[in-house]
């Protein structure tokens, strides 16, 4: 269970551009959950998960992760129990390693980096069945440097590796909007399959309206750094597209764009 | 021409060593470490001592490697912790090296070694090599260190803490991904790789028999200028990048070899070094845009 309490954010502080996103923002996600969040640009959806990865600081309140106080927390410390995949599949990856390093790197994630070799040659086969399930080809070209491969192929096996160690919260920033819609649609098959599969906790922010209606059991509307929309189970079930982009227009009237 | 033949090889190899050091840091880190400027008399400096006092040469040689590392260290702590900029990280640090190598060794600009052991002038070697093979015992010695050097690199690369030193340069949100210290593994990069640059101060400081202060002024130059060459010449993944590193570090020391005997005085190594160094950086811009249109 993630606990925002109290979250106060501010950007640009002491310059006549300060801006004020989040005021007494508090929010619960409950183990389970797969959270869809969507919103207009600047409304604070990746400031949010900023703030859960740690990768932003607030200037109030306090970020509780299963009871325990994180707000101080390191984002690499954090990272130990959170994944998070990106809107740029080139953050996900390293390009000029090869797939089989890429994977081998993963695997480790939470054991030391020591001095042993890199791939361990027993769990290769493992990565390729891992690979082969993605059904892109990829178990084929283990050797290639993940840098030669399409920008869907890279997410593929950006969130594969996410995945792969475990992870209590899984965090998609926008992770299928650089995609063509085909493999938006493969990536955010998969993403279900798995999230399914090892019963994470999850939280999505995506601008397609579809994804946010069709997957996950929760919905939230960010604007101007409030949860205008939180809708669970049948709630959630009820609302479609349009209802959704009535929303949105109703936003757009009132603030005027 | 021989004796020329044999020197190129010499300083290519020692300065491979170097080269080495800065391929971690340029290539890999993607960090423009000038601290190397200093850490390469550093491990002169540390070796004069230890020669001086008629103690071991490899010694001297494991010394300079624990003194260059510290070294990096610094700057990295510098870089990662105080959060100043990568390249004043490596100016400071040079800077400042620039004053401890002179009190390491006394507060002499020169230091002659001529009466003492080295690597490559011991009871054990001078026993093992034959008479015939005398002229070439300096460069096969070196050549055995560069070696020895370029191998442990090549291993440490493939093990999981190489992969990560390699994930940080590439990515380093990925690191950040993996619950690791992006900030960590760079200080242990600079670490290594100024470890190898001290290696390769100390068996120039060896070779050529006495310590000056000034002998690490340009080392960058010629270390990212043997990076781009080997880099360069050896595209894709016919052979290792280390080993095009070193091959491009002999180019190099060819290149500046010829220069001299084309009858340019030697006063003017570092015009020399310099100018060759803007030439090979300009070629393979020249490349990239072949490649790009």
């Amino acid at each position: 269970m993630i606990e925002l309490q109290h979250i106060d954010k501010y950007y640009n502080i002491g310059t006549v551009n300060e801006v004020c996103l989040f005021k007494d923002f508090n929010l619960t996600i409950h183990d389970g959950d797969f959270i869809s969040v969507i919103g207009s640009n600047g409304s604070g959806k990746t400031s949010l998960l900023n703030l859960i990865c740690g990768s932003l600081g607030a200037e109030a309140g306090k970020i509780i992760l299963n009871g325990e106080d994180i707000t101080r927390q390191k984002e690499y410390v954090r990272q130990r129990k959170i994944g998070r995949v990106y809107q740029d599949p080139a953050m996900g990856t390293c390009p000029s390693m090869t797939i089989l390093e890429n994977m081998s790197l993963a695997d480790n994630k939470g054991k030391p980096f020591g001095l042993g070799f890199g791939t361990n040659r027993k769990r290769v086969s493992y990565y390729r069945e891992l690979l082969s399930q993605l059904g892109l080809g990829l178990e084929d070209m283990m050797g290639s440097k993940v840098g030669s491969l399409s920008g869907g192929q890279r997410q593929a096996i950006a969130l594969l590796m996410i995945t792969m160690t475990p992870i209590e919260f899984l965090i998609l920033d926008e992770h299928t909007a650089a995609l063509d819609p085909k493999t938006a649609e493969l990536i955010m098959k998969l993403t279900d399959k798995v999230v399914r599969e090892k019963k994470l906790t999850t939280i999505m922010v995506t601008h397609n309206l579809r994804y946010a209606v069709e997957y996950g059991n929760r919905l939230i509307m960010m604007h101007q750094g409030e949860a205008i929309v939180d809708k669970a189970g049948e709630d959630k079930d009820n609302l479609d597209v349009d209802d959704l982009l009535d929303r949105f227009n109703q936003i757009s009237i009132e603030t005027g764009n | 021409m021989e004796q020329l033949i044999i020197s190129t090889f010499e300083q290519g190899f020692i300065y491979a060593i170097m080269a080495l050091g800065v391929y971690i840091t340029y290539k890999i880190l993607d960090f423009p470490d000038l601290s190397v400027d200093s850490t390469f008399p550093l491990g002169a400096a540390i070796t004069t001592v230890i020669l001086s006092k008629g103690m071991n040469p490899l010694l001297a040689l494991a010394a300079s490697v624990a003194a260059g590392a510290a070294a990096g260290t610094v700057t990295g702590l510098i870089h990662v912790k105080c959060k100043v900029r990568d390249l004043l990280s490596g100016i400071i640090v040079m800077t400042g090296l620039y004053t401890l190598n002179l009190r390491i060794v006394g507060g002499t600009a020169n230091v002659p070694l001529f009466n003492y052991k080295s690597v490559f002038n011991n009871d054990f070697v001078n026993a093992l090599f034959p008479e015939a093979l005398r002229p070439y015992k300096t460069v096969i010695i070196i050549f055995v260190i560069m070696l020895i050097a370029k191998i442990l690199l090549d291993l440490y690369l493939k093990t999981k803490s190489g992969y990560l030193l390699r994930a940080v340069g590439d990515n380093p949100t990925i690191v950040t991904s993996l619950a690791k210290d992006s900030g960590f593994v760079k200080i242990v990069g600079l670490a290594i790789s100024n470890g190898l640059v001290a290696l390769a101060g100390s068996v120039m400081c060896q070779q050529q028999r006495f310590f000056e202060i000034s002998m690490g002024t340009g080392t960058i130059v010629i270390g990212l200028a043997s990076v781009i060459i080997g880099t360069n010449v050896f595209k894709g993944n016919l052979i290792k990048a280390t080993t095009a590193v070193v091959i491009g570090s002999v180019i190099y020391k060819a290149c500046v070899a010829i220069a001299i005997e084309l009858g340019m005085p030697a006063t003017d190594l570092k015009m020399i070094t310099a100018v060759l160094f803007l030439i090979i950086l300009l070629i393979s811009m020249d490349r990239k845009k072949k490649v790009k249109s």
